[in-house]
Protein backbone atom coordinates (compact mmCIF):
# COMPACT_ATOMS: atom_id res chain seq x y z
CA UNK A 1 0.00 0.00 0.00
CA UNK A 2 3.06 2.68 -0.50
CA UNK A 3 1.12 4.44 -3.11
CA UNK A 4 -1.19 5.62 -0.71
CA UNK A 5 0.91 8.52 0.05
CA UNK A 6 1.00 9.89 -3.31
CA UNK A 7 -2.78 10.00 -3.15
CA UNK A 8 -4.53 13.63 -2.35
CA UNK A 9 -7.00 13.68 0.91
CA UNK A 10 -10.32 14.56 0.59
CA UNK A 11 -12.64 15.24 2.97
CA UNK A 12 -16.09 13.22 2.67
CA UNK A 13 -19.61 14.57 3.67
CA UNK A 14 -22.61 12.49 3.68
CA UNK A 15 -26.54 14.13 4.05
CA UNK A 16 -28.25 11.10 5.67
CA UNK A 17 -31.64 12.11 3.85
CA UNK A 18 -33.08 14.46 1.97
CA UNK A 19 -33.83 17.72 4.22
CA UNK A 20 -30.58 17.24 6.55
CA UNK A 21 -27.38 18.97 6.19
CA UNK A 22 -24.22 17.54 5.13
CA UNK A 23 -22.12 16.16 7.84
CA UNK A 24 -18.67 15.57 7.47
CA UNK A 25 -18.04 11.95 8.10
CA UNK A 26 -14.33 11.46 7.80
CA UNK A 27 -11.55 11.55 4.64
CA UNK A 28 -10.05 9.33 2.63
CA UNK A 29 -7.83 8.80 -0.67
CA UNK A 30 -8.35 9.09 -4.00
CA UNK A 31 -6.32 10.04 -7.47
CA UNK A 32 -9.24 11.98 -8.63
CA UNK A 33 -12.80 13.54 -8.01
CA UNK A 34 -14.33 10.71 -9.38
CA UNK A 35 -12.57 7.70 -7.13
CA UNK A 36 -13.27 10.20 -4.31
CA UNK A 37 -17.03 9.66 -4.47
CA UNK A 38 -16.40 5.96 -5.25
CA UNK A 39 -14.30 5.71 -2.30
CA UNK A 40 -16.62 7.27 -0.53
CA UNK A 41 -19.60 5.45 -1.47
CA UNK A 42 -17.82 1.92 -0.56
CA UNK A 43 -16.50 3.28 2.86
CA UNK A 44 -19.07 5.43 4.49
CA UNK A 45 -22.46 4.65 2.82
CA UNK A 46 -22.28 0.72 3.11
CA UNK A 47 -25.18 0.46 5.61
CA UNK A 48 -27.23 3.03 4.09
CA UNK A 49 -25.95 6.13 5.98
CA UNK A 50 -26.28 8.22 3.05
CA UNK A 51 -28.66 10.04 0.12
CA UNK A 52 -25.91 12.51 -0.94
CA UNK A 53 -22.30 12.52 -0.70
CA UNK A 54 -19.78 16.04 -0.84
CA UNK A 55 -16.03 15.33 -1.85
CA UNK A 56 -13.90 18.29 -1.05
CA UNK A 57 -10.18 18.18 -1.27
CA UNK A 58 -8.53 18.97 2.06
CA UNK A 59 -6.07 21.24 0.52
CA UNK A 60 -9.07 23.57 -0.04
CA UNK A 61 -10.74 23.59 2.99
CA UNK A 62 -9.72 26.92 4.92
CA UNK A 63 -9.43 26.48 8.84
CA UNK A 64 -8.85 28.38 11.77
CA UNK A 65 -5.44 28.38 13.12
CA UNK A 66 -5.50 26.34 17.27
CA UNK A 67 -2.71 27.95 18.39
CA UNK A 68 -5.14 31.37 17.48
CA UNK A 69 -8.10 29.83 19.51
CA UNK A 70 -7.93 32.20 22.33
CA UNK A 71 -8.23 35.20 20.28
CA UNK A 72 -11.01 33.75 17.75
CA UNK A 73 -13.25 31.97 20.62
CA UNK A 74 -12.59 33.54 24.25
CA UNK A 75 -14.32 36.96 23.56
CA UNK A 76 -17.74 34.95 23.17
CA UNK A 77 -17.21 33.41 26.35
CA UNK A 78 -18.25 36.18 28.90
CA UNK A 79 -21.22 37.34 27.06
CA UNK A 80 -23.63 35.55 28.08
CA UNK A 81 -26.61 38.45 27.21
CA UNK A 82 -25.88 36.56 23.40
CA UNK A 83 -28.11 33.40 24.34
CA UNK A 84 -31.63 34.60 24.38
CA UNK A 85 -32.41 33.21 28.04
CA UNK A 86 -33.51 36.57 29.94
CA UNK A 87 -36.76 36.37 28.51
CA UNK A 88 -39.86 35.02 30.52
CA UNK A 89 -41.62 32.41 28.27
CA UNK A 90 -45.19 31.98 29.38
CA UNK A 91 -46.49 28.80 30.27
CA UNK A 92 -49.03 28.36 26.96
CA UNK A 93 -45.75 28.48 24.87
CA UNK A 94 -44.54 25.00 24.11
CA UNK A 95 -42.19 24.83 21.36
CA UNK A 96 -40.33 27.80 21.34
CA UNK B 1 -30.29 -31.26 -15.56
CA UNK B 2 -32.58 -29.06 -18.23
CA UNK B 3 -31.17 -26.24 -20.62
CA UNK B 4 -32.99 -24.12 -18.61
CA UNK B 5 -31.43 -25.44 -15.58
CA UNK B 6 -28.01 -25.39 -16.76
CA UNK B 7 -28.54 -21.67 -18.21
CA UNK B 8 -29.21 -20.17 -14.42
CA UNK B 9 -26.28 -22.47 -12.85
CA UNK B 10 -23.66 -20.95 -15.68
CA UNK B 11 -24.76 -17.42 -14.62
CA UNK B 12 -24.43 -18.96 -10.89
CA UNK B 13 -21.09 -19.99 -11.24
CA UNK B 14 -19.44 -17.36 -13.28
CA UNK B 15 -20.97 -15.04 -10.19
CA UNK B 16 -18.97 -17.33 -7.89
CA UNK B 17 -15.97 -17.85 -9.34
CA UNK B 18 -15.45 -13.93 -9.99
CA UNK B 19 -16.44 -12.92 -6.39
CA UNK B 20 -13.55 -15.52 -4.99
CA UNK B 21 -11.25 -14.43 -7.28
CA UNK B 22 -11.72 -10.61 -6.28
CA UNK B 23 -11.58 -12.33 -2.56
CA UNK B 24 -8.15 -13.23 -3.21
CA UNK B 25 -7.57 -9.07 -3.26
CA UNK B 26 -8.49 -8.54 0.76
CA UNK B 27 -5.73 -7.32 2.65
CA UNK B 28 -3.58 -7.19 -0.62
CA UNK B 29 -4.83 -3.95 -2.86
CA UNK B 30 -2.64 -0.75 -3.47
CA UNK B 31 -4.52 0.99 -1.33
CA UNK B 32 -6.91 0.87 1.95
CA UNK B 33 -10.37 2.27 -0.17
CA UNK B 34 -9.51 -0.21 -2.91
CA UNK B 35 -9.38 -3.03 -0.70
CA UNK B 36 -12.41 -2.26 0.51
CA UNK B 37 -13.96 -1.38 -3.18
CA UNK B 38 -12.62 -4.78 -4.64
CA UNK B 39 -14.46 -6.85 -1.48
CA UNK B 40 -17.52 -4.51 -2.21
CA UNK B 41 -17.95 -5.80 -6.04
CA UNK B 42 -16.63 -9.17 -4.48
CA UNK B 43 -20.19 -9.57 -1.91
CA UNK B 44 -22.49 -8.40 -4.88
CA UNK B 45 -21.15 -10.74 -7.14
CA UNK B 46 -21.82 -13.49 -4.56
CA UNK B 47 -24.90 -11.79 -3.56
CA UNK B 48 -26.01 -12.71 -6.31
CA UNK B 49 -24.06 -16.03 -6.75
CA UNK B 50 -26.13 -17.34 -3.88
CA UNK B 51 -29.70 -16.26 -5.01
CA UNK B 52 -28.82 -17.89 -9.02
CA UNK B 53 -27.37 -20.92 -7.18
CA UNK B 54 -30.87 -21.38 -5.14
CA UNK B 55 -33.01 -20.57 -7.91
CA UNK B 56 -30.68 -23.73 -10.02
CA UNK B 57 -31.03 -25.88 -6.99
CA UNK B 58 -35.03 -25.24 -7.38
CA UNK B 59 -34.85 -25.97 -11.12
CA UNK B 60 -33.08 -29.14 -10.99
CA UNK B 61 -35.47 -30.38 -8.64
CA UNK B 62 -32.65 -32.88 -6.71
CA UNK B 63 -32.41 -31.24 -3.56
CA UNK B 64 -29.61 -29.44 -3.79
CA UNK B 65 -29.34 -26.23 -1.95
CA UNK B 66 -26.48 -23.28 -2.66
CA UNK B 67 -24.04 -25.47 -0.82
CA UNK B 68 -24.05 -28.41 -2.45
CA UNK B 69 -23.41 -26.43 -5.96
CA UNK B 70 -20.70 -24.26 -4.65
CA UNK B 71 -18.86 -26.65 -2.76
CA UNK B 72 -19.20 -30.18 -4.00
CA UNK B 73 -18.99 -30.25 -7.73
CA UNK B 74 -15.81 -30.80 -9.47
CA UNK B 75 -14.14 -28.55 -11.99
CA UNK B 76 -15.62 -30.43 -15.01
CA UNK B 77 -18.97 -29.45 -13.39
CA UNK B 78 -18.38 -25.57 -13.10
CA UNK B 79 -20.17 -23.95 -16.08
CA UNK B 80 -18.70 -20.40 -15.90
CA UNK B 81 -17.10 -18.08 -18.36
CA UNK B 82 -13.47 -18.61 -18.92
CA UNK B 83 -12.65 -14.84 -18.59
CA UNK B 84 -13.62 -15.14 -14.85
CA UNK B 85 -11.09 -17.64 -13.48
CA UNK B 86 -7.93 -16.34 -14.90
CA UNK B 87 -5.62 -15.33 -12.11
CA UNK B 88 -5.72 -11.74 -10.88
CA UNK B 89 -2.80 -10.84 -12.23
CA UNK B 90 -1.74 -6.95 -11.41
CA UNK B 91 -4.24 -4.38 -10.37
CA UNK B 92 -4.58 -3.77 -14.02
CA UNK B 93 -5.16 -7.09 -15.22
CA UNK B 94 -8.17 -7.67 -12.59
CA UNK B 95 -9.43 -4.10 -13.54
CA UNK B 96 -9.37 -5.13 -17.17
CA UNK B 97 -10.78 -8.73 -16.25
CA UNK B 98 -13.74 -6.69 -14.23
CA UNK B 99 -14.28 -4.03 -16.79
CA UNK B 100 -14.81 -6.57 -19.63
CA UNK B 101 -17.13 -8.62 -17.45
CA UNK B 102 -19.34 -5.72 -16.02
CA UNK B 103 -19.90 -4.63 -19.42
CA UNK B 104 -21.18 -7.61 -19.92
CA UNK B 105 -23.02 -8.32 -16.86
CA UNK B 106 -24.92 -4.77 -16.89
CA UNK B 107 -26.03 -5.49 -20.93
CA UNK B 108 -27.54 -9.04 -19.85
CA UNK B 109 -29.21 -8.14 -16.08
CA UNK B 110 -30.62 -5.11 -18.45
CA UNK B 111 -32.05 -7.97 -20.84
CA UNK B 112 -32.78 -10.77 -17.98
CA UNK B 113 -34.89 -8.74 -15.88
CA UNK B 114 -38.06 -8.46 -18.57
CA UNK B 115 -37.64 -12.44 -19.09
CA UNK B 116 -40.07 -14.82 -18.48
CA UNK B 117 -38.67 -16.46 -15.43
CA UNK B 118 -40.20 -14.35 -12.71
CA UNK B 119 -37.38 -15.37 -9.89
CA UNK B 120 -34.36 -14.75 -12.42
CA UNK B 121 -35.75 -11.66 -13.67
CA UNK B 122 -36.01 -10.22 -10.07
CA UNK B 123 -32.55 -11.44 -9.48
CA UNK B 124 -31.77 -9.99 -12.45
CA UNK B 125 -33.59 -6.63 -11.88
CA UNK B 126 -31.83 -6.01 -8.27
CA UNK B 127 -28.26 -7.39 -10.01
CA UNK B 128 -28.63 -4.62 -12.77
CA UNK B 129 -28.15 -1.79 -10.16
CA UNK B 130 -25.04 -2.85 -8.73
CA UNK B 131 -23.80 -4.03 -12.27
CA UNK B 132 -24.15 -0.52 -13.38
CA UNK B 133 -22.25 0.46 -9.82
CA UNK B 134 -19.46 -1.62 -11.07
CA UNK B 135 -19.10 -0.74 -14.37
CA UNK B 136 -18.84 2.92 -13.34
CA UNK B 137 -15.85 1.56 -10.99
CA UNK B 138 -13.64 -0.59 -13.38
CA UNK B 139 -14.27 1.95 -16.33
CA UNK B 140 -12.87 4.86 -14.46
CA UNK B 141 -9.98 2.70 -13.46
CA UNK B 142 -9.28 1.57 -17.31
CA UNK B 143 -9.61 5.04 -18.49
CA UNK B 144 -7.12 6.14 -15.32
CA UNK B 145 -5.00 3.38 -15.83
CA UNK B 146 -4.89 4.04 -19.66
CA UNK B 147 -4.47 7.39 -19.91
CA UNK B 148 -2.44 8.15 -16.82
CA UNK B 149 1.48 7.28 -17.34
CA UNK B 150 3.57 5.72 -20.63
CA UNK B 151 3.95 2.69 -17.96
CA UNK B 152 0.61 2.39 -16.64
CA UNK B 153 -1.15 2.76 -20.50
CA UNK B 154 1.84 -0.02 -21.59
CA UNK B 155 0.62 -2.53 -18.66
CA UNK B 156 -3.13 -2.45 -18.95
CA UNK B 157 -3.00 -2.63 -22.96
CA UNK B 158 -1.16 -5.91 -22.28
CA UNK B 159 -3.76 -7.00 -19.47
CA UNK B 160 -6.32 -6.07 -22.28
CA UNK B 161 -4.09 -8.14 -25.12
CA UNK B 162 -4.22 -10.87 -22.72
CA UNK B 163 -8.25 -10.71 -21.51
CA UNK B 164 -9.52 -9.79 -24.71
CA UNK B 165 -9.20 -13.66 -26.60
CA UNK B 166 -11.52 -14.62 -23.54
CA UNK B 167 -14.44 -12.51 -24.58
CA UNK B 168 -15.73 -14.64 -27.17
CA UNK B 169 -17.36 -16.76 -25.18
CA UNK B 170 -19.39 -13.88 -23.67
CA UNK B 171 -21.19 -13.91 -27.27
CA UNK B 172 -20.66 -17.67 -28.30
CA UNK B 173 -24.36 -19.02 -28.46
CA UNK B 174 -24.96 -22.73 -27.72
CA UNK B 175 -27.53 -25.47 -27.51
CA UNK B 176 -28.55 -24.35 -23.96
CA UNK B 177 -28.71 -20.80 -24.42
CA UNK B 178 -31.14 -21.69 -27.93
CA UNK B 179 -33.41 -23.78 -26.06
CA UNK B 180 -33.76 -20.85 -22.88
CA UNK B 181 -34.06 -17.93 -24.88
CA UNK B 182 -36.50 -20.23 -27.57
CA UNK B 183 -38.41 -20.28 -24.13
CA UNK B 184 -38.18 -16.69 -23.01
CA UNK B 185 -35.93 -17.92 -19.99
CA UNK B 186 -33.22 -16.57 -21.21
CA UNK B 187 -31.18 -14.46 -23.28
CA UNK B 188 -29.02 -15.36 -26.75
CA UNK B 189 -25.42 -14.31 -25.59
CA UNK B 190 -24.84 -13.21 -28.94
CA UNK B 191 -27.51 -10.35 -29.10
CA UNK B 192 -25.63 -8.61 -25.66
CA UNK B 193 -22.72 -8.03 -28.26
CA UNK B 194 -23.80 -4.36 -29.59
CA UNK B 195 -24.72 -2.62 -26.35
CA UNK B 196 -21.48 -4.35 -24.70
CA UNK B 197 -19.05 -3.13 -27.79
CA UNK B 198 -20.63 0.23 -27.36
CA UNK B 199 -19.49 0.52 -23.58
CA UNK B 200 -16.36 -1.13 -24.30
CA UNK B 201 -15.13 1.26 -27.48
CA UNK B 202 -16.15 4.03 -25.79
CA UNK B 203 -14.63 3.50 -22.51
CA UNK B 204 -11.16 2.46 -24.76
CA UNK B 205 -11.34 5.88 -26.71
CA UNK B 206 -11.44 7.45 -23.16
CA UNK B 207 -8.58 5.50 -21.90
CA UNK B 208 -6.41 5.78 -25.63
CA UNK B 209 -6.29 1.90 -25.86
CA UNK B 210 -7.21 0.50 -28.76
CA UNK B 211 -9.34 -2.34 -29.75
CA UNK B 212 -7.58 -5.91 -30.38
CA UNK B 213 -8.38 -7.51 -33.30
CA UNK B 214 -10.72 -10.41 -32.70
CA UNK B 215 -9.16 -13.23 -31.51
CA UNK B 216 -9.37 -16.09 -33.93
CA UNK B 217 -10.16 -19.41 -30.95
CA UNK B 218 -12.71 -19.71 -28.10
CA UNK B 219 -13.31 -21.29 -24.61
CA UNK B 220 -15.44 -23.28 -23.78
CA UNK B 221 -15.79 -23.06 -19.69
CA UNK B 222 -19.71 -22.66 -19.75
CA UNK B 223 -19.38 -26.13 -21.29
CA UNK B 224 -17.59 -27.30 -18.34
CA UNK B 225 -14.08 -27.31 -20.35
CA UNK B 226 -11.96 -24.59 -18.29
CA UNK B 227 -8.54 -23.19 -18.25
CA UNK B 228 -5.74 -24.54 -16.00
CA UNK B 229 -6.77 -22.29 -13.39
CA UNK B 230 -10.11 -23.28 -12.05
CA UNK B 231 -8.88 -25.99 -9.90
CA UNK B 232 -6.76 -24.08 -7.66
CA UNK B 233 -9.60 -21.74 -6.85
CA UNK B 234 -12.28 -24.28 -6.64
CA UNK B 235 -9.30 -26.87 -4.55
CA UNK B 236 -8.57 -23.80 -1.86
CA UNK B 237 -12.77 -22.85 -1.85
CA UNK B 238 -14.10 -26.15 -1.33
CA UNK B 239 -11.32 -27.43 1.29
CA UNK B 240 -12.81 -26.32 4.33
CA UNK B 241 -15.89 -27.90 3.71
CA UNK B 242 -14.65 -31.31 1.84
CA UNK B 243 -12.65 -31.39 4.95
CA UNK B 244 -15.21 -30.74 7.29
CA UNK B 245 -18.55 -31.89 6.04
CA UNK B 246 -21.61 -30.10 7.71
CA UNK B 247 -19.32 -27.67 9.70
CA UNK B 248 -20.93 -24.49 10.84
CA UNK B 249 -20.29 -21.57 12.00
Amino acid sequence: MNNEHDWPLYEIFIRAKSGLDHKHVGSLHATDARMALEHARDLYTRRQEGVSIWAVRSTDIVASDPAESDAFFEPARDKVYRHPTFYDIPDEVKTL
Amino acid sequence: MTPRCRYVLRLADTNLVLAQRLGEWVGHAPALEEDLGLANVSLDLLGQARLLLAHAGVLEGRGRGEDELAYLREESEYLNLTLVEQPNGDFGDTMVRQFLFDAWQAALYDGLAHCRDAALAAIAAKGAREAAYHLRYSSGWVERLGDVTPESHARVARSLAALWPFTNELFADDEVDRTAAAEGLGLLPSTLEPAWSAQVEGTLARATLARPAPAPYGWYGKQGRHSEHLGYLLAEMQSLRRAHPGATW
